[in-house]
């Protein structure tokens, strides 16, 4: 068995007195695409912003590749800021609302993370951006602002952006959920393509057909943990977990596009 | 009607042109010179002012609100009179004027950072972040290239009205524009004219200033 890629091991956080991870365990292997859903409130988004340091977990560990972080057991470690920078830098996230630099062209936004935060020269990280791009599909949008794209060209600017960075692993937290219906399909090939060629991936989604169709793991998250979680026929089709049920009924309702469970 | 028995002259001000003249000097350097040393207050305290701790903080809100919600009328009359005895040594009144200016004009300034910096929607601050930016970094590269174009237009205004705020500095002989105006009208007993003039000099400088704060904002609100 390849060695995990992703290692989470009994992770909590609470927001206040808001338990929102409530020891959360997870492995995602090298290579694979690991598709968490779940409804809203269940600690999805939180569990990947945790994932890259965005959020700080209370008690539990994280490694990502051969980054390794414990947090909680008294000590009370406040990462410095040179160490969190590292260590996002090997994740990629993805946002629901794009979160492109306005300020910047297209192209300045994927060179932001090489040029700025690795120190490549221009020339070089305007080659490894110009290559992105082209690889979402947006070569001709180089020197446009954010503003002047659609959504769904956003988003794979987006992807672009975090792909610069060269990360271990990506982090997709619900990156289809703010665009028009007919703009979902261009961003789920990018992330599809990237499957293929075997990008570790987490993927918070509402796309239950896509997570069956890309995804090695299917993880179903309620209420601050990981509930039940297996290769997505058996998740999706045969979940055993009442709750999974459940919340998969009110999607198949309202979807209809997906063999219901039994 | 009475008024109309009132014979306006203006030419004797003539006269006094070189007085005029020295008098809005000085307006217009206290006017430079306190926007530039309110600015650096400013910065200092607008950005320190984001700091997540509450030591840092709470002096800073106290400096602004205290300026901001004080006359500063009062405020020159009180640097100027109070805070020598306070202190125990002599404040000249040109140290005075331009303390006190650039401190007030100064706790604006830091509130209009401060809130351009706090109107960058969080997502900005995420993305830069997960990217794998320093907090320096994301401040300079992502953060601040927006938030000035965002503090712009309020940090225009509030520079104009600094030009206006000068004239108070008469009230303790500082020898700015509307100081010469009561020095020229005691000599002349013509306050009329004197004060007329005095409006009208400052509304020659402020008007075309207005208008092209106005026209600069509106070319930031295009660009967006």
């Amino acid at each position: 068995m390849p060695e995990a890629m992703v290692e989470i091991a009994d992770l909590w956080k609470s927001f206040g007195s808001l338990p929102v991870l409530k020891g959360v365990s997870l492995q995602v292997e090298r290579g694979s695409v690991v598709a968490i859903i779940g409804p809203s409130g269940s600690g999805k988004s939180t569990l990947l912003r945790c994932l890259n340091l965005l959020e700080e977990p209370d008690r539990g560990r994280i490694r990502v590749g051969d980054r390794e972080r414990r947090f909680g057991d008294g000590r009370r470690s406040k990462p410095r800021d040179r160490e969190l920078s590292a260590f996002r830098a090997a994740t990629g996230m993805v946002f629901q609302h794009f979160n492109l630099f306005p300020h910047m062209t297209v192209i300045a936004n994927v060179m932001s993370g090489p040029s700025i935060v690795k120190g490549m020269a221009r020339r070089e990280a305007a080659e490894v951006a110009r290559a992105l791009l082209a690889k979402v599909g947006l070569a001709d949008k180089v020197d446009s602002y954010p503003a002047q794209l659609s959504g769904g060209q956003r988003q794979r600017v987006a992807i672009a952006r975090a792909l610069a960075m060269n990360p271990a692993v990506m982090l997709l937290d619900e990156v289809t959920s703010a665009l028009d219906p007919e703009l979902v399909g261009e961003v789920l090939g990018v992330i599809e393509q990237l499957a293929k060629e075997g990008m570790t991936m987490l993927i918070v989604t509402h796309e239950i057909a896509f997570a069956h169709e890309v995804a090695n793991l299917v993880a179903f998250m309620s209420d601050g943990v990981i509930v039940e979680s297996g290769p997505p026929r058996q998740i999706l089709e045969h979940p055993e977990n009442p709750r999974t049920g459940g919340f998969l009924a009110r999607f198949h309702r309202l979807m209809g596009s997906f063999p219901a469970p039994p | 009607m009475t008024g109309t028995r009132y014979a306006w002259d203006f030419s004797f001000l003539w006269g006094y042109r070189s007085l005029i003249l020295t008098g809005l000097a000085v307006t217009v350097a206290y006017t430079i010179g306190t926007i530039l040393l309110g600015l650096v207050i400013g910065l200092l305290t607008g950005l320190l002012r984001l700091s997540r701790s509450v030591l840092i903080t709470a002096p800073l809100v106290a400096y602004i609100e205290i300026f901001r919600c004080t006359p500063l009328l009062v405020q020159i009359v009180w640097f100027y009179y109070a805070l020598p005895v306070v202190l125990g040594i002599d404040i000249p009144a040109n140290v005075a004027a331009t303390l006190v200016l650039s401190l007030y004009t100064g706790a604006f300034y830091a509130e209009i950072i401060r809130g351009g910096v706090a109107s960058i929607e969080r997502g900005q601050w995420d993305a830069a972040r997960a990217i794998g930016m320093r907090r320096a970094q994301v401040m300079r590269y992502v953060i601040l290239p927006q938030a000035i174009k965002r503090m712009i237009p309020p940090f225009m205004n509030q520079s104009i009205i600094q030009l206006k705020n000068t004239s108070l500095v008469s009230t303790i002989a500082v020898a700015d524009l509307l100081y010469q105006g009561t020095i020229i009208t005691a000599a002349t007993y013509r306050p009329l004219e004197v004060y007329t003039m005095v409006a009208v000099l400052y509304f020659l400088i402020l008007f075309p200033l207005t208008l092209a704060a106005q026209q600069a904002e509106r070319r930031l609100a295009r660009s967006d």
